[in-house]
């Protein structure tokens, strides 16, 4: 998970915030935040999507993963003003023009959740992990897709869709 | 196995004439998961206004409040208003048992390390989780009660013991030509649940609307109903689905949610309350942890004569459910084995710990575990396969009464297991394990091939009652409403599939609505495996109430004998007539006939006589088993599980998708239960494994490589939804076989000794059991 070395966004001594720029989801947003505001409740709070879950808000169960430039992080430690001028993608925003992302469809082909609180996160890492190109075998993802807890254990299912979707990338 | 695949496999039989029951249908929310727009409760937009809660927990585990100064917390930046006990107009209880011992808000004493002592109310979560960290709160402390010994050695119950007897134990034991003697720690288990407690309370004009993630929304009305002295009609509990609960979301989201509806009434202001996860998981109760002490007796074939246990679990402070988890504990000391004799005896330990709760199983899994550590200690002292001790001692004829005096009907177990034996080919892995064990002198390999048999139903026996409400509309579509809430098992779209039949409709125009207290009432809790079984009975009952009416309705009009008269295909058959579902809708509706209905539905055939000890608690049994096999480095105590095979028993499956996924996903959280997840306290009752970065929850990796699972088919004997069966529950027990599968790679290192393995199997639980084996 990748720490940014970016300056902060633009402070303004009075208030104590600061003023930040994220693409998310292809839309650009100029915020003006608490500088200890996460990725996670900037998202929830600020932009309205819920989509991204908070399980423990700690970096210990992945609920929360998204795309940062391409990368997975988990949202809840990364703070938002560190990532000015980044892209960030959450689970609102994997369909393209209605059409699902081909994991988004293997998940639903595979029955690859149960509660479906895991989801979010178990696909921002899946999408992540397909494009990094690492994991080869079926030992590999699963490895690799260890961060993400799934309490409900669909894990057979979530390697299933990773793997139909894989094939297909 | 995907969703394709399992609608084909050759195992999964639906019943022809059936459209939407019997297939492997997906999820109704599948879409909504996949694009993050299914809404759990903390993703519900807050209403203009909405404040924020934090409590403030008690500094020590045991002792009387002396003081509690909360200027600092009022003071704080952002901080409302700030609640103590002494603030609740009404009871001051959540309990689910009426017991009074589940106080919302610590009055004079408290019971556990951190418990709710007052409460924060805020502008935002994060300044009332700050302002909560400054209340000074005074203990006259004690030293707390932890670990069952500990309550043991001071006789401190929250329930009286228990026992359930049959035959004559001591003498069956004083005739056994063998006995032995052991005692087995069986470790709890904390829900992680990914979506933590959580409740939004809108307060309304003279009443209440509470958005909840509960198993129990009626209960939690009622508790919050007695809390502010409202009418229960005054408080709506509102469930859409939850992010899991696994029990533990039965009893313990009353507390999380009484505490928003209070701030809600005394502000006026919506309020929220979600508990931060390490808050969560020091707050709220878990598996209870067990001792099983037992003596028994068994013959030169490896049957068992007698069996004397006694079971004790660490309820924590109050009672909760403590009282039936115990019971179920005892209901399943006998497992899939008959016993002639046997005296089971629960204790019922109370300590300065949370108050232990319902988890999947409810106290059946730990009742299992002794016995079938029985079975094992049996096949080591006399040098057989375990499999064949476990085959011997299963019920059969004329051994088929359980120790509290229900017959056992419907066994399937010698079958299921004579097809698992085969098909996991474990009598040539047993001897390849052994050839293997013998070249090699540090990984050792195990196996073990486990039976489960789970009763069904509630053993409170006024529980097992459901209803549901199903309105049709003029169009076709139906707005289907029932007592049980949905926590991702697929319940919601099993009972949808049910109505659908019913109607012969495709399943697209049945609307699922959220649990609400206010379209059915009074329901039961989402528990014991029964929510399909009880409410797609309730449901179909309304949707063939309305059907009925359609029919007397059609049968004068068209002056057609009402037995010729059906509905399929989104069509009323009447006669040779085919009239589309939404026509004869309207003219039935033009006809002044109601197109809504209640539905109810009761389990039949349940008694028990608490006195006695006997009696038909259950309706029915599932069934299943496991083989798994593992290997261990006896150098660290790693562990890996390398392959698991698996058949089970759900009757004629409703959804075979959601079946396999229920399976999957109970043994893995079985398997957890048993290796890899550890609570630890430390001695002044503080929880030390807080947070998923020191309690270990099984991951990607930790599932079996090699994994197999089948149906095993054959319908419920008894009169069941579609002859289906629950399967909630049962498969978690699944898991017992990769515990038994260790102790059996231990064994390997020294044969004909007992294996003293102790759950949860960690690397250090493997290594003790190694040093004691091999130590002498
Ligand atoms: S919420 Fe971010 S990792 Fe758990
Ligand atoms: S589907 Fe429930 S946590 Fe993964």
């Amino acid at each position: 998970m990748q720490q940014r070395n970016q300056p902060a966004g633009r402070a303004d001594g009075a208030s104590g915030t600061v003023s930040v720029n994220l693409t998310v989801n292809g839309t650009r947003h100029s915020l003006t935040l608490d500088p200890r505001t996460s990725l996670l409740d900037l998202l929830r709070e600020h932009l309205d999507l819920t989509g991204s879950k908070k399980g423990c808000d700690h970096g210990q169960c992945g609920a929360c993963t998204v795309l940062l430039d391409g990368r997975r992080v988990v949202s809840c430690l990364t703070l938002a003003v560190m990532q000015d001028g980044a892209n960030v993608t959450t689970v609102e925003g994997l369909a393209k023009d209605g059409h699902l992302h081909p994991l988004q469809q293997a998940f639903i082909d595979h029955d690859a959740f149960q509660c479906g609180y895991c989801t979010p996160g178990q696909l921002c890492s899946g999408v992540a992990l397909i494009a990094e190109g690492h994991a080869k075998t079926a030992d590999e993802i699963r490895e690799l897709m260890s961060g993400n807890i799934c309490r409900c254990g669909a894990y057979t299912n979530i390697l299933a869709a990773i793997q139909q979707a894989m094939r297909q990338s | 196995m995907s969703v394709a695949e399992v609608a084909q496999a050759p195992n999964v039989v639906a019943e022809a004439a059936l459209r939407s029951v019997g297939v492997a249908t997906q999820h109704d929310s599948a879409v909504r998961h996949v694009c993050g727009s299914a809404a759990y409760v903390d993703d519900v937009r807050e209403p203009e206004g909405t404040l924020h809660l934090a409590v403030g927990g008690a500094p020590a585990a045991r002792g009387r409040l002396k003081a509690i100064d909360l200027a600092a917390v009022r003071a704080a930046p952002g901080v409302v208003r700030v609640l103590t006990a002494a603030d609740i107009p009404g009871r001051n209880d959540s309990s689910p048992v009426n017991a009074g011992d589940d106080p919302i808000l610590a009055a004079d004493s408290v019971a556990f390390h951190h418990q709710a002592v007052f409460l924060v109310v805020a502008q935002t979560r994060d300044a009332a989780r700050r302002a909560a960290k400054l209340g000074k709160i005074d203990i006259e402390a004690e030293r707390p009660l932890v670990s069952v010994d500990d309550a043991l050695a001071a006789q401190s119950y929250v329930l009286p013991e228990y026992t359930f007897l049959t035959g004559e134990p001591e003498a069956a034991l004083a005739a056994s030509p063998h006995r032995v003697s052991g005692s087995l720690r069986i470790g709890g288990q904390e829900h992680f649940y990914l979506e933590g407690q959580v409740a939004l309370a809108v307060p309304g004009e003279d009443d209440m609307l509470i958005y909840s993630s509960t198993q129990h929304p009626s209960e939690l009305q009622a508790i919050v109903a007695h809390m502010l002295h409202l009418p229960a009609a005054a408080v709506t509990v509102e469930v859409r689905r939850m992010g899991g609960a696994f029990g533990g979301k039965e009893t313990q989201a009353a507390q999380w949610a009484a505490l928003a509806a209070l701030a809600a009434r005394l502000t006026g202001r919506p309020c929220k309350m979600r508990l931060d996860r390490d808050d969560d998981m020091i707050m709220t109760g878990k598996r209870h942890d067990f001792r099983a002490d037992y003596t028994a007796g068994f013959d030169g074939d490896g049957r068992i004569t007698a069996f004397d246990v006694m079971l004790a679990s660490r309820c924590g402070y109050s009672a909760d459910l403590s009282a039936s988890i115990n019971d179920r504990a005892m209901f399943h000391a006998d497992n899939g084995y008959y016993l002639p004799a046997a005296r089971i005896v629960t204790k019922r330990t109370k300590t300065h710990t949370v108050s232990n709760t319902a988890f999947r199983g409810f106290g059946g899994p730990q009742g299992m575990m002794a016995v079938e550590r029985l079975i094992d200690d049996i096949a080591w002292s006399l040098g057989l396969d375990p499999l064949d001790v476990r085959k011997r001692n299963l019920y059969g004829d004329g051994r088929d009464v359980t120790p509290y005096g229900m017959r056992v009907t419907d066994n399937i177990l010698p079958e299921l297991i004579d097809t698992l034996e085969r098909t996991s080919d474990y009598r040539t892995r047993r001897r390849a394990i052994a050839a293997f064990n013998s070249a090699s002198p540090y990984l050792k390999r195990g196996i073990a091939l486990t039976p489960v048999k789970f009763g069904i139903s509630f053993t409170t026996t006024h529980l097992n009652q459901a209803g549901a409400l199903v309105h049709v509309y003029l169009d076709g579509s139906v707005h289907l409403n029932h007592g049980g809430t949905e926590m991702g098992q697929g319940l919601f779209v099993k009972v949808a599939q049910v109505v659908a039949e019913e109607f012969g409709i495709d399943l697209a125009q049945v609307k699922i609505t959220p649990t609400s207290t206010a379209k059915v009432p009074n329901t039961s809790p989402t528990a014991a495996s029964s929510g399909a079984d009880m409410n797609s009975m309730a449901a179909r009952d309304a949707a063939q109430t309305i059907k009925g009416r359609l029919i007397a309705f059609a049968a004068e009009k068209y002056a057609t004998p009402p037995e010729l008269i059906s509905f399929r295909d989104s069509h009323a058959l009447i006669g040779n007539r085919l009239v589309p579902f939404a026509q004869i809708l309207r003219e039935a509706y033009l006809a002044r006939v109601s197109l809504s209905s209640t539905g109810f539905y009761r389990t039949p055939d349940l008694h028990w006589d608490p006195g006695k000890g006997k009696g038909r608690p259950f309706f029915y049994f599932a069934y299943g088993a496991a083989c798994s096999e593992v290997i261990i480095d006896t150098l660290t105590g790693e562990m890996k599980v390398a392959r698991v095979d698996i058949l089970h028993d759900v009757g004629r499956s409703l959804n075979p998708a959601i079946d396999i996924g229920q399976i999957e996903g109970g043994f893995v959280q079985g398997m957890g239960w048993l290796t890899c997840e550890e609570l630890v306290y430390d001695q002044a009752g503080r929880l030390l494994t807080h947070a998923p970065s020191t309690y270990k929850i099984p991951c990607a990796s930790d599932v079996p490589p090699d994994f197999r699972i089948a149906l095993f088919d054959a319908a419920n004997r008894e009169d069941t939804i579609y002859r289906s069966k629950a399967v909630g529950e049962p498969p978690l027990m699944l898991g017992i076989s990769v515990f038994a599968a260790i102790a059996d790679a231990i064994h390997s290192l020294a044969p004909g000794k007992r294996v003293p393995l102790d759950a949860p199997a960690t690397p250090e639980s493997i290594l003790h059991a190694i040093h004691q084996v091999t130590q002498d």
